[in-house]
């Protein structure tokens, strides 16, 4: 009775997971610098393709492709960066959401032009794959993976910000973008690395997706919609608020597609509206 | 201390020569005719044409003058479609109370929705569009019994124009139609600029903190604009439906909300014209390219908006006034 | 002494532990000239801030007149002629000089939501508009864009605009700010100039200025008011002298 209640919630809970580690970046850089990434999944988009060419085309195993796919999405959004971003940090937030949208846009005819608009698949190791039983309750072995993975990283991301130098600056930025460079600290270049950090973190977030959610081009778009309600949600610059977002709306958009399929995403979506208007800001955010 | 000197125009001269008419805008709609001669095997792109330019009108007037930027204008859109092709379905098909009807629906609703939009702006503003879009595209997904669903509404019939004008496959009528609500529609949209109401959106764009400093009631702008701009998408819909006689559920798309931001900044956004001549490229591009796969015109769309962005700021009508005011100062 | 025509009662306003304003009592008579100064940071801006309704205080009360304001919206305050200007040009960039001016008016006349008649059948607001923009010596230059006025000009547009709302009580914050030496005496003199009806509380750093056209000085230090009175008094006051004068001295 109350196992697939259980089962749903622990799904929910990893999908939420996955939802996280693609939106935290882009809610750290738009709590910095309130630059309107649309192209956040692009990144994502690049880290899952990077796993699934390094494991078909040069048989790598599946654990060594996802420090590259942190890697390159990390370096490509820092090219990105350098040549057009930093351009537009003083732009009106509609040239950002045209110039971030063009470039998703971009990314996905680029990914369809390289592999076609099919599905992609990924062939986990032996030991990811298949499910256990616990209480009456089927656990699959990847997404209990997923979790532990997400909450490593989670609380990695809260020690280096709460207890490092860079964390530190880091913090400032967000808090007041003109106090801190006030105090001297180099905002730009503190937020290049963030930028880097936090689209690298999606990359892996895209790698480690494949399994749950697939691949295919329209992923930069698709999964856009849901990074944007984890961050508008949790407040801009929110670790704890993205997590707890990303948690509830995993959760939420799974038991509804569970229990009420008939009316689809908008559920979330109306919760997503209500939880705007009763506060702006999001959750956890202070502006 | 007052000097009168220097200044060529007094006041109230000054803004009747703003507002008047000028030889190209004459030019430009003598123009539009141009198809029933010269193009009659494209008059039902034409009025595709007109429409979509009609829905990037009602998008500039909230986006490119008073600078509300919205991801979701396609509800307003979809919900004059649909309420178009309901009430044929239902056995009225009259074409011009049927623009009525949804206009109004359309106008309600966005008159309703306004009282959300007004409270904010920045991020907050494009997730609410946003989401209010998809909020209403899924419920017309699942309300399955009123709209089709995903297969789109069966059944729509649309009665002759005035009684007598049949809606020809070859696009005469519903090119005639098109024009003409377009035409009006964007009389009242040109008296609209050029009145206070007008500057006083221009003043919301330019600097939304001043406004209340100047004792404007900003919101109450804000809510008027949004409505009319929703009558205006709604119309638009409803021409969508009628001169087509289909109703899918992609009238009420991101996609939709999406390519009408990308066709009113090509063609400059806050420009009266920017969202007619965006129309007009955008829509006859993508006929021209309807051959190609549709990822690769997605590819020309994202480039576009980058180089717009980065190089074009104000659109194409933008850049040629720059143009034009380089060439005048030179010469 | 008549009536105060804009008085506060108690205000109070923190951010987290910032306190910005503790126990502000004003009250300001009609038609007078007085001066706010104090050290950066003393709380200045956010006590016209809150004033007009731009920040809503922890506590107190602000009237205009008789009436409590506290609660009213800003653009409320302004219809009634509570109306300020901005240390930091705050304008409308692509608009010229006289619809910035022509909106004010239209927006204070009522008629800013007519979008069905054209702007050129309102000739009077037009003119009133130009009348306000050539006392101010903008006149030939109304036709230009704000942003591509000299930046003296755009200071006096940002008093422009706050004429042309007919203010009663007028809140200059450092209408001369940037401004050279030479200009902003003639900037002042212009402020001085304002009819009697007007009453104009300006924050101003430049002792000389404050000195000759202040009829009353109001000092701000930590969020408090330090100390009232006449320039004579205030330039004697030890306190102001020790916290605000300081190292400098006066004049």
């Amino acid at each position: 009775m109350i196992a697939p209640v259980v089962g749903v919630l622990f799904d929910g809970f990893a999908y939420g997971m996955l939802l996280f580690l693609l939106s935290v970046g882009l809610s750290v850089t738009l709590g910095m610098m309130n630059f309107v990434n649309l192209a956040h999944c692009a990144f994502a988009m690049l880290g899952g393709y990077v796993t699934v060419t390094l494991m078909e085309a040069a048989g790598w195993p599946f654990f060594a492709t996802l420090p590259i796919a942190f890697l390159a999405a990390a370096l490509a959004s820092v090219v990105l960066e350098r040549v057009l971003y930093r351009r537009l940090y003083r732009a009106s937030e509609l040239d950002q959401v045209l110039l971030t949208i063009g470039i998703a846009f971009i990314s996905v005819a680029i990914a369809a032009y390289i592999y076609g608009t099919i599905q992609q698949p990924v062939r986990l190791p032996s030991y990811l794959r298949g499910s256990f039983t616990v209480m009456g309750v089927s656990i699959a072995v990847y997404r209990l993976f997923l979790v532990g993975v997400s909450l490593v990283i989670t609380l990695l991301l809260i020690a280096a910000l709460e207890y490092t130098r860079f964390g530190a600056q880091v913090r400032a930025a967000v808090d007041n973008q003109r106090m801190a460079r006030g105090l001297g600290i180099n905002v730009d270049g503190t937020f290049a690395v963030t930028f880097a950090l936090g689209s690298g973190l999606a990359g892996l977030g895209g790698a480690l997706a494949i399994e749950i959610i697939g691949l295919d081009p329209s992923f930069a778009l698709t999964y856009l919609i849901y990074v944007l309600i984890v961050v508008s949600m949790g407040g801009l610059g929110s670790i704890g608020g993205s997590f707890v977002a990303a948690t509830l709306l995993g959760i939420s958009d799974m038991a509804g597609k569970y229990y009420v399929p008939e009316i689809g995403s908008f559920l979330i979506y109306l919760v997503m509206v209500s939880l705007l208007m009763w506060r702006p800001a999001g959750l956890f955010g202070r502006r | 201390m007052a000097d009168m000197t220097g200044t060529a125009l007094a006041p109230q001269l000054y803004l009747q020569a703003q507002a008047r008419w000028r030889a190209i805008e004459v030019a430009f709609w003598l123009a539009t005719l141009l198809p029933f001669v010269l193009l009659p095997n494209y008059l039902v792109l034409a009025s595709q044409i007109a429409i979509t330019a009609l829905f990037a009108l009602s998008l500039d007037l909230i986006l490119g003058y008073a600078g509300i930027v919205s991801l979701g204008h396609a509800a307003f859109f979809g919900l004059g479609a649909y309420t178009a092709g309901i009430i044929s379905k239902f056995g009225w098909g009259e074409p011009l109370s049927g623009l009525l009807v949804a206009s109004i629906l359309a106008g309600t609703v966005g008159y309703a929705s306004s009282f959300i939009i007004a409270r904010f702006r920045h991020l907050a503003l494009i997730m609410i569009t946003l989401g209010l879009g998809l909020l209403l595209h899924e419920a017309a997904n699942s309300a399955h019994w009123l709209t089709g669903g995903a297969d789109g509404l069966q059944g729509v019939k649309i009665w002759r124009l005035l009684g007598r004008f049949n809606f020809d496959l070859w696009g005469y009528t519903a090119y005639a139609y098109s024009l003409i609500v377009l035409f009006l529609v964007f009389l009242v949209a040109r008296r609209l600029i050029h009145s206070p109401f007008g500057l006083a959106l221009r003043g919301i764009r330019e600097n939304s903190v001043r406004m209340p400093a100047i004792g404007a009631p900003s919101r109450s702008h804000i809510r008027t604009v949004y409505t009319i701009a929703a009558v205006i998408a709604g119309v638009a819909g409803a021409l969508l439906a009628q001169t087509t006689e289909t109703v899918s559920l992609e009238v009420l798309s991101f996609g939709r909300s999406a390519d009408v931001v990308v066709i009113l900044i090509l063609g400059g956004a806050g420009r009266l014209y920017g969202g007619l001549i965006g129309a007009i490229i955008y829509m006859v591009a993508r006929d021209q390219f309807s051959g190609i796969n549709p990822q690769f015109w997605y590819f020309w769309i994202g480039s576009l908006l980058v180089a717009v962005v980065i190089f074009l700021p104000n659109g194409i009508l933008g850049g040629l006034a720059a143009l034009a005011a380089r060439w005048r100062s030179r010469s | 002494m008549s009536a105060p025509v804009l008085s506060t009662r108690g205000l109070d306003k923190s951010f987290g532990s910032l306190v910005v304003a503790k126990n502000i009592e004003l009250a300001l008579p009609k038609g007078v000239r007085y001066a706010l100064i104090g050290p950066n940071g003393a709380g200045k801006t956010t006590l016209i801030n809150m004033i007009t309704g731009m920040v809503r205080p922890n506590a107190g009360q602000i009237f205009l007149g008789e009436d409590d304001i506290t609660r009213l919206e800003p653009e409320a305050r302004v219809k009634r002629g509570l109306v300020r200007t901005y240390q930091i040009n705050t304008l409308f960039p692509d608009l010229n000089a006289l619809e910035s001016v022509a909106l004010t008016i239209c927006e204070r006349r009522g008629v800013a939501a007519t979008w069905w008649r054209g702007l050129a059948g309102y000739r009077e607001e037009a003119d009133e508009a130009f009348e306000i923009l050539s006392s101010l010596s903008l006149g030939s230059v109304c036709y230009r864009r704000t942003r591509e006025l000299a930046y003296g000009q755009q200071r006096l547009l940002e008093i422009a605009l706050a004429l042309a709302t007919r203010p009663k009580v007028l809140l200059l914050d450092e209408p001369a700010a940037g401004v050279p030496k030479d200009e902003s005496a003639e900037l002042f003199r212009a402020i001085a100039g304002l009819s009697q009806d007007i009453t104009v509380l300006f924050i101003e750093h430049d002792m000389n200025l404050v000195f000759r056209f202040a009829s009353r000085i109001i000092v701000m230090v930590g969020g408090r008011i330090l100390v009232a009175g006449t320039p004579e008094e205030i330039a004697a006051d030890p306190r102001v002298r020790e916290v605000y004068l300081g190292e400098a001295g006066h004049g």
